[in-house]
């Protein structure tokens, strides 16, 4: 095995790449949730954003415009969960399910005439000398822009949630709904507005895939990571900070496995392929092995449907 | 004097009922009004459109003079009205601090906020601390927050909706001082309660709502609490008969039982012994969340312990499940009716099998006897004068008061050899609540043992013959019911067991 090969900040750079999709999908369903509502469409929602991105940007020939139509799109499939969810009161369960799966089906209807293009360059940011750095130059400061809106994402609704009141009643919201109506804040409203930032999100994290990850649009491309970041909500116990955590986790063993499949390590490779998927879950599980601060940060009212009395 | 508030022909109407017909009366500044009626009266209704969750269909509200007509809780607010509610609208996961700021207007609720809750909290007797977790605190303590959350607005009428019925009797006391105290300040206060001991004491103006209709106007301070029941009911109530006698064998035992809650908010039971009589009813009281839900789970079997920490005439059941138990003779009756004593959508023939599939033997080799079944809905309805349509009605359509007569007498005629009845009527009209106590004693009479658990004390003392108080997971020992005075009660459920056993 030749270990030189491998070059440690040509590494730390592409797990940044793989994980970045998840921050903003997990970002995107953990303010869902704590509003307490279950969209399990997450997947769906991404692979309509990995197209939409991907068709924007070749059509325009401009990736931001792209990112703003996998913005769009996200939202507007999200749209419909909401007006299903909230307006006739389906079951949340089922109906994120069959978003899954009609995303699915959407995409690779949407995709056709695109496959085999490749997409346009997406630009990096350059900063004069900072990024010139050896090493930490390449590390911190010469990333895609959407990086570093995905730490940013974090970080505001990190802070939104536990400092401001906009995010004191989210939280109420999904914690006990029929108190939330009693004292007269809208929770059709106020969830409404949270699947919509999380179809939002969702949808730019599939168009990182299709932009900057691959960057190709490939049928199917999302490849379960939705359901990585709802597992990542959970088991983050619905922190942002630790759902960031737990997405540069999965990037890392994702980029580990690639690089020790390229070494010929005598391994299945896909053994090799599921490690990302068993090591990411294995590890948060540990961090919220304290059942009781777990549940403490549980919404209360998480998948159980509101019905206005009165 | 102009009135504060001016109710004038309100009418509401829901499909198949009409909830309020024309109601009218006036609140005066500094005078603490009685509502006064039965479940389904109409007072919730009432309250849900003075606070603006709910239009009335006809009629006029007058604030001072101006019309007053809120769409939402937030106006309401502004304008001046506070209301405790009678399920607390509070988040449990949330602090004290984060639950009253919700409450508030976002200018009001800056950063100042937690000394604000400080200051009023101890200038209204009602000490809270604003970092603590709604989680943690006692009942008591979560109805402070409700009335600072309140307070800190300056309402210039608050409504509080059943606010003593879990609160122990020094908690009572604490809270009419604090009422008083907004009363000579000039608030107003709309007082709704069934306890009519209550109201007598504390209120000078009542209104009694009977069917959604005004049907009376009283000072209560003038009126007797048979009187002002009578009013309420719109008939004479019988006398309450002499509880039953005592001195039968032993028929339930409980040796050391003690259960580690794992819930969240859960409290766990601390090595509670208990000795229960053929024939005699014995009362546990205490305030939600002392362990009651626990307690009733270990005895139902829903929560399996060490075989001897239970026994049933002499047999160590402590390991069975609830099936086994009611074959043997140990039948429970929950409190929550609706999801856990029954199934709302299936109809009272389908609820028989709930519990007494076995006992009564409605199944034969896996199928149903589905005509024994129906006979023996038809038999409960009857006995207990149940109110419904038949026996095909779905549980979930009967009144709360209705169902709790069909869940008790679907035990009693089961014939138990103990029968365990956890809340028997609450949320429960007054004419139920007098039919179930007398079919409670009539059961024991007849040499049953049953333990009853309940938050009314009134009502234990008046059905029960031995009397023991739960609180914090431990029980306090048994006594007679005769010898123990309502204020060293208060003093057990405070917390005080193991200092006064």
């Amino acid at each position: 095995m030749d270990l030189s090969a491998l070059n440690p900040v040509a590494i730390a750079v592409s797990l940044i790449v793989a994980a970045t999709p998840l921050v903003f999908a997990a970002i995107g369903e953990l303010v869902v949730e704590k509003s307490g509502v279950l969209n399990l469409g997450v997947e769906g929602m991404m692979i309509v954003g990995a197209i939409a991105g991907f068709a924007g940007a070749n059509v325009t020939g401009s990736t931001t415009f792209g990112v703003l139509c996998a913005l769009l799109a996200g939202a507007a499939l999200s749209g419909v969960f909401a007006f299903m969810t909230q307006v006739l009161m389906s079951n949340q369960v089922a109906t994120g399910l069959a978003l899954t799966l009609f995303g699915l089906g959407l995409a690779a209807m949407l995709g056709q005439p695109y496959s085999g293009i490749p997409a346009p360059d997406f630009p990096r940011v350059w900063l004069p000398v900072l990024s010139d750095l050896p090493v930490v130059g390449r590390l911190l400061f010469s990333h895609d822009w959407l990086v570093y809106v995905s730490l940013l994402l974090a970080g505001t609704t990190a802070w939104v949630l536990t400092r401001t009141r906009a995010g004191l009643v989210l939280r109420a919201v999904g914690e006990n709904h029929d108190a939330a109506h009693a004292i007269g804040y809208k929770v059709v409203l106020i969830r409404t507005g949270a699947i919509l930032f999380g179809g939002a999100c969702a949808g730019v994290g599939g168009a990182y895939l299709s932009l900057v990850a691959s960057p190709l649009w490939v049928e199917g491309m999302t490849a379960g990571r939705g359901w990585i970041a709802l597992a990542i909500v959970v088991f983050a116990s619905w922190k942002p900070w630790r759902a960031v955590l737990g997405a540069y986790i999965f990037g890392g063993v994702t980029i580990a496995q690639l690089n020790l499949q390229a070494l010929g390590v005598a391994i299945e490779s896909q053994y090799l392929s599921m490690t990302p998927y068993l090591v990411t879950i294995v590890v948060l599980v540990i961090i919220s092995a304290d059942k009781r601060r777990a549940r403490m940060n549980a919404p209360a009212c998480l998948g159980r449907p509101f019905f206005a009395a009165g | 004097m102009t009135a504060l508030l001016s109710i004038r022909g309100l009418w509401k109407r829901f499909p198949g009922v009409i909830a309020n017909a024309d109601v009218s009366f006036d609140i005066q500044p500094g005078e603490i009004h009685a509502l006064l009626g039965e479940n389904g009266a109409g007072k919730s209704t009432l309250v849900k459109m003075i606070y603006g969750v709910m239009r009335p269909d006809e009629g006029e509200m007058l604030w001072q003079g101006r019309p007053y007509a809120p769409h939402a809780p937030g106006e309401a607010r502004d304008t001046g009205v506070g209301l405790v509610f009678q399920h607390f609208s509070l988040f449990e996961a949330l602090t004290v601090g984060e639950n009253v700021a919700l409450g508030l207007p976002a200018e009001q609720a800056g950063r100042d906020l937690p000394d604000r809750i400080r200051k009023v909290s101890a200038e209204y007797g009602l000490p809270l601390d604003p970092d603590r977790q709604v989680g943690e605190l006692s009942v008591g303590e979560r109805q402070r927050v409700e009335i600072v959350r309140c307070l800190l607005q300056s309402p210039r009428l608050l409504i509080m909706d059943e606010p003593t019925s879990v609160l122990t009797p020094q908690e009572v006391e604490t809270l009419f001082l604090t009422l008083r105290k907004l009363r000579d300040e000039g608030v107003a206060i709309l007082y709704i309660s069934h306890k009519l001991e209550e109201i007598r004491a504390l209120c000078t103006a009542a209104t009694v709502l009977r069917g959604g209709k005004v049907v009376g106007a009283c000072d209560p301070r003038q009126e007797t609490a048979r009187g002002l029941a009578e009013m309420m009911i719109g008939r004479e109530l019988a006398a309450p008969g002499a509880p039953a006698g005592t001195g039968g064998e032993t028929r339930l035992e409980l040796d050391d039982l003690t259960v580690i809650s794992e819930a969240q908010f859960g409290v766990s039971l601390r090595s509670i012994s208990l000795e229960l009589k053929a024939g005699e009813v014995l009362g546990i009281a205490g305030v939600a969340g002392n362990g009651q839900d626990e307690l009733t789970a270990a005895l139902s079997g829903e929560t399996r312990v060490a075989p001897g920490m239970i026994r049933l005439e002499g047999q160590p059941i402590g390991h069975l499940g609830p099936t086994r138990r009611r074959r043997l003779g140990l039948n429970v009756a929950p409190e929550e009716r609706l999801g856990h004593a029954a199934a709302p959508e299936m109809s009272l023939t389908d609820n028989t099998f709930v519990s007494a599939r076995t006992r009564l033997k409605l199944s034969l080799k896996g199928l149903l006897k589905l005509g024994a079944a129906r006979g023996y809905a038809r038999r409960i309805v009857e006995d207990f004068d149940v109110r419904t349509p038949g026996v095909g009605a779905a549980a979930g359509s009967l009144s709360g008061g209705n169902l709790q007569k069909y869940v008790i007498g679907r035990e009693m005629l089961q014939r138990p050899e103990v029968l365990v009845i956890s809340q028997p009527t609450w949320g429960v009209d007054a004419g139920a609540a007098q039919a179930i106590r007398q079919a409670i004693r009539d059961l024991a009479q007849e040499g049953c043992a049953v333990l009853v658990i309940s938050q009314d004390l009134d009502e234990l003392m008046e059905i029960s013959n031995r009397f023991a108080v739960i609180a914090g997971g431990r029980l306090s020992a048994p006594r007679p019911a005769g010898e123990t005075s309502i204020e060293e009660i208060g003093l057990l459920m405070g917390g005080g067991a193991h200092a006064a056993a």
